[in-house]
């Protein structure tokens, strides 16, 4: 068995018993790195760090020191600030920025003992859900439809296709309106978005500060456990997280689901939805079913709302947030000569952001004027309340929710897809960012066209361990193989 | 005395708002840990979060808060339980994020007052609007190279406190007042130094015209930057009457933003209404809003110091002085200080003689000196010494002036060593008196007859030369009654 076709838990086992070192298992993952570079998912790769990094890891564990995560080699996405590690966005803006500081989760991975094989690339400042933004360059999907190149998802999609790929272990993500869990659907690998407040938000380029949670991208739903157990908690430097005991997630693996209920939203079952991913829908209900397990039709009506209030919150908040990229401090500032402070900052936005960041921008800066302000941004606002009224009234009657992650299957760029189609992707994601829930996407099967499909499991505010719970279950019951291998054909 | 403006054709009433912005003492600034010491190298009180780096998160500094709960209880306003952080956006280069982190729809404070006094010696109630916690900016410096412009950002992000008054200030004295009496409450809390020319204290003006009678306000305009009493008055008189002309002329005040120039003492445009910038506030998605904890205010009012009005009150009451000399010693805490431990040193007790001594003689020549208080050569214990010396008729009042000049420029502070030392002490000894009275008398007999024929005028030449043979220091009230025994 190729060791990049290891999981966490299994390479843990094996690093553990010193079967393994972590230096020998982390330079496949380099050598993985080389060989499929073409995927274009690493912004920056930092071989020689992960090696000390190994280094240290196998000095520790032959000392039986070993930590939670020695010796995993994972993927940063670039929107983690790496002290001393150059942190992109995939943004021109951001091309020579070095931070000196380290992100909270990024700095609790290199806590537990992880090695950091690089930064993942990703839409431009996690705008987008297709990672064909970004200015470093298209990622690619390991899995192709037909021989024909596809879109990872995003904006974590370099994080995706790394760990699909074999690049990475595992990676980091963000979740702003499904950034995590997209991009884990269109790779058939896992990706967990926590509660809003589980994570630290501290040195993470901002998008959208109320909906940006940070979360994780691995193979398994126990590696999510896993990673999720690290990175959760209080952090000073973020007083939007929560004061939240963090429990051992790895703990309700396996547990029962018998009498517990699973909400299926009828507003979810839309004629957009691809009806091979419907057939799985259902199908993996009937076997949460046979599994003990309640199904209840919810209703969440606003749903419909949902993306319109989405992309009138998230430019809103992004507008704001990117107004410090203005050539003055750090990041990029135009060669071009000018002759005022004004001139200045708009040959530097122009030439620095991307088409898709300006246009949000433009977008998000109108939300704000004087004149849509209240008659968008404040009734956003409202709706978004009563969208977070709508879930809870619903996880009132249920423990879990169950819906398709994604209308469909990885699409290709040739796809001719308007901007809408593609902001459509977006439907079933983010509702949960709205309102802060925690949700996970599970690959369940496949396409004609073998392409993953995945599932996604919303739960109650603070409550991963029961999206874990189900989650377990349907992967068992899934049995997708994602392989790396075997994805990249080797 | 209603301040009017007198037009060709009309009268006018003003009605000026001031918006005061007051540096919050703190050690750290209102989002972060740097030091918010003044006159540092550039750039060197900066974190990550106060430039602007990405990912930085702000963090309430719970101190500055409770200076400005503090500030509002001084103006006898509501403190909100719950406030909300927004932010102002605008382009500069002395604005590191792109926008200005403030309280623009739901402030810490709101509905409070302060009292000045009028010109006519009236108490007048300023109704304040609100009070809010905000950012400072950076600093931009354009002289240090030809091409390029530098900023400092140890400025960036220190807490700042705004306080919005209603439109109630009726004069240009009045103006003058209420900042004066707003500086002396925030240095009262200690929660502002109220150092304007550091710009620790700075305002903006808003100033309308409005018909005599007439209840409907007329076009403002805001003049900024003002930074000194002086300038606010200055400012006013003029922004009135360049106000008063254009309407003398039939014309209309366009509502505006001004710039104040303290070379001219003039107010220019800045950008009018239509050119008005949209900050495009919406509430800090980082920042959740701010819920006070219960108990935080009750805690914070039981510490507060006795404030400028109650003491003023308490002085007026305790030591039966005026309205006028109440305010003068209460205007600054180290003044109302000196006053009151004075006192507590005088054996007899006299709070108006001890007032006036204050006023007329110790502010003088610490005026001349540009010295305040604290820098008093003269011990409150001492000045209590020297009224007690005249209060016994040690000393007469006049020879305590010369005293006094002893005391504040030598060596010796103690006035009853000064006394002894120099021989000062007056004569209450008649037996010494009559003999110095005998002695004049006898050698001018022709102005006693004189007095005798009824020039009672020439009494005064008498005691003149009495005192004056006696070097001042005989009792005048003796020397009076012994001459008006003698000369029968």
């Amino acid at each position: 068995m190729k060791l990049t076709d290891l999981t966490i838990s299994q390479a843990k086992n094996l690093l553990d018993k010193k079967e393994i070192s972590a230096v020998e298992l982390t330079k496949e993952y380099i050598d993985n790195m080389e060989k499929f570079r073409f995927l274009n998912t690493y912004v920056t790769e930092t071989p020689e760090i992960a090696i000390e990094q190994a280094k240290i890891a196998d000095d520790n564990i032959a000392k039986d020191k070993a930590r939670a995560l020695e010796g995993i080699p994972m993927a940063i996405k670039d929107l983690f600030c790496t002290k001393g590690v150059r942190t992109t966005a995939s943004s021109k803006m951001l091309e020579n920025f070095v931070p000196q500081y380290e992100s909270t989760v990024s700095q609790k991975l290199l806590d537990a003992g992880i090695t950091m094989l690089g930064k993942t690339s990703m839409d431009e400042f996690a705008m987008g859900s297709t990672n064909l933004t970004s200015y470093f360059g298209e990622v690619k999907n390991p899995y192709k439809r037909n021989g024909e190149d596809l879109v990872p998802g995003g904006s974590s999609g370099g994080s995706a296709s790394a760990v699909a790929s074999g690049m990475a272990m595992a990676a980091t993500g963000s979740d702003t309106g499904g950034s995590i869990r997209q991009p884990a659907s269109f790779c058939g690998v896992v990706g967990i978005k926590p509660t809003y407040g589980r994570a630290s938000r501290y040195g993470i380029v901002a998008f959208a500060s109320s909906l940006d949670v940070p979360g994780v991208i691995a193979r398994s739903v126990r590696d999510n456990a896993l990673l999720l157990n690290v990175i959760s908690g209080k952090d000073e430097m973020d007083p939007t997280t929560a004061p939240r005991e963090v429990p051992d997630f790895t703990k309700v693996l396996g547990e029962s689901i018998k009498g517990l209920k699973v909400g299926i939203p009828l507003e979810y079952k839309s004629d957009k939805l691809n009806p091979e991913v419907q057939k799985l829908w259902e199908q993996r209900s009937e076997d949460l079913q046979s599994l003990g397990a309640e199904i209840v039709d919810i209703s969440l009506p606003l749903t419909k709302f949902s993306l319109p209030v989405y992309y009138i919150i998230a430019p809103a908040e992004a507008s704001s947030n990117l107004a410090r990229y203005d050539g003055v401090k750090y990041g990029y500032r135009t060669d071009k000569p000018f002759s005022s402070l004004d001139e200045m900052y708009e040959l530097t936005r122009t030439e620095g952001f991307g088409a898709e960041v300006k246009k949000r921008l433009i977008i998000g800066s109108t939300i704000l004027t004087e004149e849509f302000y209240e008659k968008s941004y404040l009734k956003a606002l409202k709706t978004r309340r009563l969208i977070c009224n709508d879930f809870d009234e619903a996880f009132k009657k249920v423990d879990v929710i169950l819906t398709p992650s994604t209308t469909g299957p990885a699409f290709s760029k040739n796809d001719k897809l308007s901007p809408m189609d593609i902001y459509l992707n977006d439907i079933y994601t983010v509702g949960a960012s709205l309102a802060g829930l925690p949700a996970m996407s599970i690959p369940v099967g496949y396409d004609k066209n073998n392409l993953p499909l995945g599932l996604q499991l919303i739960g109650k505010r603070f409550d991963e361990e029961m999206v874990f719970r189900f989650a377990h279950h349907i992967e068992d019951i899934s049995k997708f193989d994602n392989t790396p291998s075997k994805v990249m054909g080797e | 005395m209603t301040y009017i403006l007198k037009g060709k054709n009309k009268e006018y009433e003003l009605n000026i708002g001031l918006e005061i912005h007051c540096q919050i003492i703190s050690d750290s600034k209102l989002f972060s840990q740097s030091s918010t010491k003044f006159g540092g190298l550039p750039n060197t009180h900066v974190s990550f979060l106060d430039s602007g780096f990405p990912g930085q998160l702000p963090r309430i500094n719970k101190f500055c808060i409770e200076q400005a709960i503090k500030t509002g209880l001084g103006l006898n306003a509501t403190i909100n339980k719950k406030s909300v952080f927004d932010r102002k956006h605008y382009f500069y280069a002395d604005l590191p994020t792109g926008y200005q982190i403030t309280q623009q729809f739901h402030p810490i404070v709101s509905d409070g007052y302060l009292e000045i006094l009028t010109d006519d010696g009236e108490l007048k109630k300023i109704r304040i609007e609100k009070l809010h916690v905000e950012q400072d900016a950076g600093k931009l410096t354009h002289d240090l190279s030809p091409n390029k412009s530098m900023v400092d950002f140890n400025r960036a992000g220190v807490a700042l406190m705004e306080i919005v008054s209603k439109p109630d200030i009726a004069s240009p004295f009045e103006a003058g007042e209420y900042i004066k009496k707003m500086r002396a409450l925030v240095r009262y809390l200690g929660t502002c130094d109220g150092n304007m020319d550091e710009g620790s204290m700075r305002c903006d003006i808003n100033i309308s015209l409005r018909e005599k009678g007439s209840t409907t306000f007329g076009t403002r305009t805001e003049t900024k930057n003002v930074n000194s009493v002086k300038f606010a008055i200055q400012a006013i008189e003029y922004e009135a009457n360049r106000q008063l002309e254009i309407l003398d002329e039939g014309g209309v005040i366009k509502q505006e933003t001004r710039l104040f120039d303290a070379n001219t003492g003039t107010t220019r445009s800045m950008r009018s209404k239509e050119n008005a910038i949209d900050y495009r506030y919406f509430p800090d998605p980082d920042i959740m809003p701010l819920i006070l904890e219960e108990g935080l205010v009750e805690r914070i009012k039981a510490s507060m110091p006795e404030l400028p009005d109650q003491k003023r009150k308490r002085f007026i009451e305790e030591y039966q002085l005026s309205n006028y000399d109440a305010d003068i010693l209460t205007s600054e805490r180290e003044i109302a200080e000196y006053f009151e431990n004075a006192l507590s040193f005088q054996k007899q007790k006299d709070g108006k003689m001890l007032s006036n001594w204050m006023q007329t003689e110790l502010f003088a020549l610490l005026n001349k000196e540009n010295k305040d208080i604290k820098e008093s050569p003269i011990a409150p214990q001492y000045l209590a010494e020297l009224t007690d010396l005249i209060k016994d008729g040690t000393i007469s009042g006049k020879i305590a002036k010369e005293v006094f000049k002893f005391m504040y420029e030598g060596e010796e502070k103690s006035p009853s060593k000064i006394v002894e030392e120099k021989g000062l002490k007056q004569v209450s000894d008649t037996g010494a008196i009559e003999k110095v009275i005998d002695e004049i008398i006898a050698s001018s007999p022709e102005n006693v007859s004189a007095y005798k024929a009824g020039k009672t005028a020439i009494f005064g030449w008498f005691v003149g030369q009495t005192l004056k043979a006696m070097k001042g220091q005989a009792n005048p009230q003796i020397v009076n009654e012994l001459l008006k025994k003698k000369l029968g």
